[in-house]
């Protein structure tokens, strides 16, 4: 096995809500919002690994601690070999650098993009001072835009050329694991595909590790090596992509991949690949996070017992039941013509 | 076949705007029959929310109809006072929006505004209105309704709250149902719910639905038919697998090459170069040529018109026979 380049171990970041003045004045203790709620999670040098869940399943929390936007309540982040914490010098902040969902708020609209990547290279010291203006120059070409958005402010861009941008001032720094959070779910359909091969081109070229957390299941498929699924906090399953998209364990990530739309018309499955809703990160379910959901869920074995993440080296799944042959944890998908 | 529920002529409309006039539809055209599907895709700024709010009067204050009718169910809604407009809207023709919390009244019980419809313009009694209120929560799927009867928008989920959106839709038993991008918002699981919702009412109430949506995938979902809108007009038409299989549009084409397909994974995805054009000052001739592959001189020669190709299906592009090949040599849905 390849070189690990970041891994988490025993990750928690929980943030406590301040509830209501009754409440407080009660003398209750706080609510806990458990965002992230105990993750391992090893990245490897010059992958891409996805990580895909629904919303508020802490998949960004995720990100912004591995960053260093939010401190991890325990566990640690560690880094080719050293422990990060939230508050880190200079250089080693410089080697994992994220790219944000909206271009619209991610970059300063006073600055001009110069402005912007100018001075990142000087608090940095990444070139000597004369060397700044070339240096912009070849970033923005790198990411395809021409000299003349050296001197334009983000509201003379489009929401991909914006995107370019965030992504130039990501590469600045020279960074060895690039985060990007839902890099394309802003954008136009048309402009998703240019920024998500710029990703692609650029992590070949310059032999990036990339975090891609999204909840387009075709972008993950597309873009990633490896794939983690996240619920509640917890990472339920890990497989290789294709692995993972064939041949999915647990009932979360099967119901997950149900619910894709198909591009092939007429193709829909009967009844809803997952039903209800997330139930709150602060009032989680007992024993399985999922049993509530779950199709395949068994009393009182999944109410009362955490099923921990089991398989072999590459494919690991949380489900009591990933591993054995129980037809029923594979819905049949009904086929049938739209109207 | 019978009478078309909704007929839209030459729909136009246009944006007052301190630069100059902007025209956001231009001459948009199609029908609906009762209990079909019709999908209006495009990009943001396609013209396909316009076109669709200006179907019952919801325009924006700075916009107006220019030209073309609307017909709904036979009623030249145009030419009809705005008493007659009210009674259409609601009873025959409703809405679903993008963004619940927006939509709904954020300070009146979800029950309360369900029940407003039967209440107001149908005339039932309280108590009636009330039982028909838990009658509909209990037809979109609403886990306990009598309890939920009672809540405010934001004590429910996303999902949730768009189910109460229908329900306030159904509530005047229409038969036309516009949707604009009512999953959008929402989780991929949520907004599977949701489309299976919808399908379901419609094959079991048999309403219409005009859906519009960006998603490709969502449409060929949802819909038999499908008009593609590109700057205001509509550049292809016709059956949604017809149009998946073999699109004569080079626009259709670009976007179908330029999604990430999740039955099948493609090396690179292909992309459209440039951006949609300013509306307030369109390109000559097709709208399209300035980031068309296909391009000949010929395009730039006038306004191109939307051509009949038979089977229903309609594109506006002079050069669809060379599209029709370039996709028979490289197939855009390799599975299925």
């Amino acid at each position: 096995m390849a070189e690990p380049l970041l891994e988490l171990s025993g990750l928690h970041v929980h943030y406590e809500l301040r509830g209501g003045l009754g409440r407080r004045l009660r003398g209750h203790a706080p609510e806990i919002l458990r965002a992230v709620d105990g993750v391992d999670l090893t990245i490897v040098r010059g992958e891409t690994l996805g990580l895909v869940g629904e919303s508020g399943c802490g998949k960004s929390t995720l990100g912004r601690a591995i960053v260093g936007l939010c401190n991890p309540t325990s566990g640690t982040v560690t880094y080719g070999g050293e422990t990060l914490t939230a508050k880190r010098e200079r250089t080693r902040r410089r080697r994992i650098q994220m790219v944000f969902q909206d271009p619209y708020s991610s970059l300063n609209p006073r600055m001009t993009v110069r402005q912007t990547l100018a001075e990142l290279l000087r608090a940095h010291r990444m070139v000597p001072k004369e060397a700044v203006e070339a240096r912009c120059l070849e970033l923005l070409d790198l990411v395809g835009l021409g000299p003349r958005a050296l001197d334009a402010h983000p509201r003379q861009f489009s929401g991909g050329q914006r995107q370019r941008v965030a992504i130039a001032r990501a590469l600045a720094l020279e960074p060895e694991l690039l985060i990007a959070d839902e890099p394309v779910s802003a954008l136009d359909v048309s402009v998703q595909a240019t920024v998500l091969n710029l990703l692609e081109e650029l992590r070949d070229k310059l032999g990036l590790t990339m975090l891609l957390i999204a909840h387009n299941m075709a972008v993950v498929r597309h873009v990633s090596d490896r794939v983690a699924v996240m619920y509640l906090g917890r990472i339920v399953e890990e497989a290789p992509t294709d692995e993972l998209f064939t041949n999915a364990r647990h009932p979360y990530t099967q119901g997950l991949l149900r619910a894709v739309p198909r591009l092939v018309p007429g193709r829909v499955s009967e009844g809803a690949g997952v039903v209800g809703d997330p139930p709150s990160p602060v009032d989680l379910p007992t024993g399985c996070r999922f049993h509530p959901r779950c199709p395949i869920a068994q009393e009182p074995l999944c109410s009362t017992e955490d099923p921990a993440l089991t398989g072999g080296d590459a494919h690991t799944a949380a489900c009591h039941f990933a591993w054995s042959d129980r037809p029923a944890a594979h819905v049949p998908e009904v086929i049938q013509e739209a109207t | 076949m019978s009478e078309p529920l909704l007929r839209v002529r030459d729909l136009q409309v246009e944006f007052g705007l301190a630069r100059g006039t902007l025209r956001a539809v231009d001459g948009v055209s199609f029908d609906v029959y009762p209990g079909e599907a019709l999908g209006l895709v495009g990009e943001s700024g396609s013209g396909k929310t316009v076109a669709l709010r200006a179907l019952v009067g919801l325009l924006p204050r700075a916009a107006r109809i220019t030209g073309g009718t609307v017909e709904i169910d036979g009623v030249d809604v145009g030419a009809a006072g705005e008493g007659r407009r009210r009674e259409l809207r609601g009873t025959t023709v409703s809405m679903i929006f993008q963004e619940p919390m927006t939509a709904l009244n954020p300070v009146m019980k979800v029950g309360e505004q369900i029940a407003e419809q039967p209440l107001v313009r149908l005339g039932m009694s309280r108590r009636d209105a009330r039982l028909r209120a838990l009658e509909l929560m209990r037809l979109v799927g609403i886990p306990d309704p009598e309890r939920r009867v009672r809540a405010y928008p934001h004590e429910l989920s996303g999902g949730m709250r768009q189910r109460v959106m229908i329900a306030i839709a159904l509530s005047g038993n229409p038969r036309l149902i516009l949707c604009d991008e009512p999953t959008t918002a929402l989780d991929v699981t949520i907004q599977d719910q949701i489309l299976k919702l919808l399908q379901k009412l419609q094959r079991e109430l048999d309403v219409a639905l005009v859906f519009v949506s960006h998603d490709l995938a969502v449409i060929a979902q949802t819909c038999r038919r499908l008009a593609v809108m590109y700057a205001g007009q509509v550049v292809e038409t016709g059956a949604v697998a017809d149009v998946f299989r073999e699109p004569r549009h080079p626009y259709t084409l670009g976007l179908l090459r330029s999604v990430p397909d999740f039955d099948a994974v493609r090396e690179t995805l292909s992309s459209i170069p440039g951006s949609p054009p300013d509306l307030a000052s369109p390109p000559q001739g097709c709208r399209f040529h300035p980031r068309c592959p296909f391009v000949q001189t010929d395009c730039l020669a006038g306004a191109i018109p939307l051509l009949e190709l038979g089977d229903g299906r309609a594109a506006r592009c002079l050069h669809h026979d060379r599209v029709a090949a370039d996709v028979r040599r490289e197939p855009v849905i390799v599975s299925g």
